[in-house]
């Protein structure tokens, strides 16, 4: 129950994230000065932190929604399944998160 | 024998297979055609960021010159959009009780997700097309 919430929950947050990339891309658009006063916010600490919040929330979404794809085929609806799967989501979401940061 | 619940319906009703929501499984099949889609593009987007992130603008312009690049990003950008308008509908449909509150909040979240999803697109080609 906890990720089927958290699912809801990062996609929420994820959209808040499209609100960044619009003015990511659409700073872009209107040349190199309103690039930089962009990139110079995400790239302040304030700007990595809701980053790497939206990075975590980003890796969660996956991992529950390929669950969810799973659910659909039927598969692992099982209370122990989704004990199981519960564990699985939350290892690899911090997982790819923690590697994405380690890249970076 | 126990009665199935699909005789309760009429013929016509089980072939047009609308069911109570009167769209059939159209929002749930875009739904799952968009999350699949985003599998790939929505990873490329992430490696994407983090090779821009220390770019500088001469860099994010050089990568969207290039058409494939510019053409995954709207695809991705189309993909998203569709899907994130999908999933707001669905949360708010859950849990705004309210009939004319509810269906004021799903036409704005559609109206928010489309002027979103326009204005990357043409960010993306303004920066594609600039020489």
């Amino acid at each position: 129950m906890l990720s089927i919430a958290g699912h809801r929950a990062t996609g929420i947050g994820l959209v808040l994230g499209l609100l960044l990339l619009t003015w990511w891309l659409t700073a872009a658009a209107f040349g190199e000065p309103a690039y930089t006063t962009t990139m110079a916010f995400i790239g302040s600490w304030f700007g990595k932190f809701i980053l790497f919040g939206f990075s975590f929330a980003f890796y969660f979404h996956l991992c529950t929604g390929v669950r969810h794809l799973f659910w659909d085929a039927g598969k692992g609806f099982e209370i122990p399944d989704t004990q199981r799967t519960n564990q699985i989501v939350i290892a690899a979401a911090v997982m790819l998160t923690l590697l994405t940061w380690l890249i970076v | 024998m126990v009665p199935k619940p699909d005789m309760l319906r009429s013929a016509l009703g089980r072939v047009r297979g609308l069911g109570s929501a009167k769209e059939g499984t159209h929002h749930w099949w875009q739904q799952r055609l968009t999350a699949v889609a985003l599998i790939p593009l929505s990873i490329w987007l992430i490696a994407s960021i983090v090779s821009l992130s220390s770019a500088g603008y001469a860099g994010f312009a050089s990568w969207f010159h290039n058409p494939i690049h510019a053409t995954v990003m709207i695809l991705f950008l189309l993909a998203v959009f569709h899907h994130a308008q999908l999933g707001l509908q669905v949360v708010i449909e859950d849990y705004v009780p309210n009939h004319a509150a509810r269906t004021v909040c799903v036409v704005a979240a559609k109206f928010a997700c489309i002027a979103l999803a326009v204005s990357c697109v043409v960010s993306i080609l303004v920066v594609a097309f600039k020489g």
